[in-house]
């Protein structure tokens, strides 16, 4: 675990904590899927929490992100609150977006959170498009682009990266290499090496341990400084893994990934354990610190949840709003009644 | 004052106006700055508003169409040049996965207001992957606006309207109609949405027509007036939404009606309206409403096979006579 001098101690048990969020959440959503309270399927991003957390812990609440559809972890760490969260997983009125949205396309506009996608790379061009308002209007804001290693089989990347690197966009690609393409080894999908691709661009590319906290701020840091010079765009491989299945109903899943792979990443690289040694060890928090954090998180989730499971789904006559800008009910609209 | 000047021109002025007054407005798409599209609409606007807001991209549909959603999400207004109609198909997952459905999944949080410009239009022996009318297949999707602008009025003050909605819109121009001149108002003016044009007043039969189609019904009415047939000519302007209440009044009125539209007939814009004039004006109606779309065929390169898969007002004038007699048009 590499120390980053910069940040105090604050920085870090905001860090540990923002990691704790996510695992709680996950946990929480899981739950709510295993007994049928939640519509629907979801995609966990517990085990990957550093990742989220190390990225977004390095941008501003201005800066961009896009997300996908294994997308709570970002959602958390770009600054969402639980309850809107959890209101959305359920369909509820009061969710992020009116409960129209859910679980894979959860987005938080207010903090700079642009969307989940449930299109395979769906967002790349978003993303890339995002970094290019922003040069224009010279705002200095930079756009993460989040995706996952399935992603890197889609063209749309291919594009995007030719068009950000020629035109020198602030973006960072970040690739979260779980190893596993929803059911398939990534490496039976993926020819050659993801930073080379990148490469070919131009774009410098950096591979990174995605399950320290510290290593993945540290280089994100870094590049989003250079990417507000203009120095952009940027790649970045992080080596992760995801817990769970695929979504949350890929149980028995030993035929394409061993049950002694997962415990040896449970084991002896989770991240949120691992940084909370850490911290220990550098005296920032003690154990029973580090306990009270997981105890006030563990508290926090369990009211949103309740909260949530309380509140009222959207009325009836929400159905036909927001699908035009300006116009209250689509359906008249469309017949050739006025906005 | 008013001038005489082509759709080509029109559109070019749309832009040109609409760039001056809104700084967050540019352009992106395959050879727009210094060659101005093949049609040679955009010229001179690199000009006038440089490489920053007049942006050439590689020949990567999906990649500009996708950038162009995030940055409309992000504050800016692009306007996006499709070469050819046909290749929306290269950025159907863009257009409608993403644009159409932002405002919705975010509950109304987040907008995309982008402007789509193609065309469409056989008959320019281009063969089947440079001449098809693909409307329809966007007027499907809950969340795009659709304009089909039938002369160059039309298109300067349509396009002006959908670069200032806070909408993804989709602009059909018809490519051979970019020559065509029609009188312009040197003022400013916009067209509204959701608003039919009756292009010709009529008692006995309405033609409602898309496009390049809206000639072709004049020049039908034409025809049938020396018959003694008064016929309605009313162009919708935009697809998406839909003037009802013009055409069903229309239809009221004269109890038959024909809809013309480029497109390919099965599942097209033609059956859309016919089936709102059957549902909502039966017991008005003397004859079964006719559709006329292109043939359901790929569009042929040889010109002897392509005239004949499109809508003319020869046939138009023959479907209106037998509809006028009492014959119908397909056997029962």
């Amino acid at each position: 675990m590499s120390a980053n001098p910069k940040h105090n101690a604050e920085d870090y048990i905001r860090m540990y904590r923002q990691m704790v969020r996510i695992r709680a959440f996950e946990d929480n959503a899981n739950q709510l899927y295993l007994s049928a309270k939640m519509p629907g399927l979801t995609h966990m991003y517990t085990g990957q929490e550093a990742v989220a957390v190390g990225i977004c812990e390095a941008l501003t609440a201005e800066d961009k992100i896009t997300s996908t559809h294994r997308g709570h972890g970002h959602c958390v760490a770009k600054g969402a609150e639980f309850k809107e969260m959890f209101c959305e997983l359920l369909g509820k009125e009061e969710g992020y977006c009116r409960g129209k949205g859910g679980s894979m396309h959860i987005a938080d506009q207010g903090n700079g959170n642009l969307g989940a996608n449930a299109i395979v790379g769906g967002s790349m061009g978003i993303a890339t498009g995002s970094a290019l308002s922003a040069k224009r209007l010279g705002n200095g804001q930079v756009t993460v682009c989040f995706f996952g290693d399935g992603a890197t089989a889609q063209g749309l990347w291919y594009e995007v990266m030719n068009m950000a690197a020629l035109w020198k966009l602030p973006v960072i690609y970040a690739c979260e290499n779980n190893g596993y393409s929803e059911y398939t080894k990534t490496a039976e999908i993926a020819a050659g090496s993801l930073t080379a691709r990148a490469e070919s661009f131009g774009i410098e590319a950096f591979k990174v341990d995605g399950q320290d906290v510290l290593a993945v701020n540290k280089i994100t840091t870094e590049l989003v400084e250079r990417c507000r010079k203009g120095e952009g765009p940027f790649f970045l491989e992080l080596q992760t893994y995801r817990y769970h299945g695929h979504h949350v109903g890929d149980i028995n899943r030993e035929y394409y990934r061993s049950k002694d792979e997962e415990a040896d990443w449970k084991e002896s690289r989770d991240p949120i354990k691992n940084f909370g040694k850490w911290l220990s060890e550098q005296k920032i928090l003690t154990e029973e610190e580090l306990g009270a954090v997981d105890s006030e998180v563990a508290a926090e989730a369990k009211a949103a949840v309740d909260y949530a499971l309380e509140a009222p789904y959207p009325n009836a006559a929400e159905v036909d709003m927001h699908v035009f800008a300006g116009v209250e009910h689509a359906l008249d609209y469309l017949a050739g009644g006025r906005a | 004052m008013t001038r005489e000047i082509t759709l080509s021109k029109a559109v070019n002025e749309a832009i040109a106006e609409e760039m001056r007054r809104d700084p967050t407005i540019f352009l992106i798409g395959e050879d727009v700055a210094e060659a101005g599209t093949p049609f040679k609409v955009l010229s001179g606007l690199v000009e006038e508003f440089g490489t920053d807001r007049v942006i050439d991209t590689p020949i990567s549909e999906p990649g500009f169409m996708g950038m162009a959603v995030g940055a409309a999400m992000t504050g800016s207004r692009p306007i996006v040049d499709l070469m050819f109609g046909d290749f929306i198909y290269l950025v159907m997952d863009q257009l409608c996965n993403q644009a159409a459905k932002t405002h919705y999944m975010s509950g109304g949080k987040l907008k995309v207001p982008l402007v789509l410009r193609t065309n469409m239009g056989a008959t320019r022996r281009s063969a089947a992957q440079h001449s098809q009318s693909l409307q329809a297949i966007v007027a499907h999707i809950p969340g795009l606006k659709v304009a089909m602008p039938s002369s160059a009025y039309e298109a300067k003050g349509l396009l002006k309207t959908a670069i200032r909605d806070d909408n993804p819109v989709v602009i059909f121009e018809d490519k051979l109609m970019y020559n065509d001149k029609a009188p312009v108002p040197e003022e400013e003016y916009l067209i509204p949405f959701g608003k039919a044009n009756i292009k010709r007043a009529g008692r006995d039969i309405t033609l409602v027509a898309t496009s390049s189609m809206v000639q072709v019904a004049e020049a039908a009415a034409k025809i049938l007036e020396a018959d003694g047939i008064s016929a309605e000519v009313i162009d919708p302007r935009t697809i998406v939404p839909l003037d009802e209440e013009t055409i069903l009044n229309s239809v009221r009125k004269t109890s038959r009606a024909i809809v013309i539209d480029e497109g390919h007939q099965n599942y097209g814009v033609t059956a859309e309206i016919a089936s709102r004039i059957s549902e909502k004006a039966f017991y008005h109606l003397d004859a079964p409403v006719i559709r006329m779309g292109a043939m359901d065929v790929p569009v042929p390169f040889s010109p002897a096979l392509e005239d004949l898969t499109v809508p003319t007002a020869a046939k138009v004038v023959e479907n209106a006579r037998k509809i006028c007699r009492g014959e119908l048009v397909h056997a029962a």
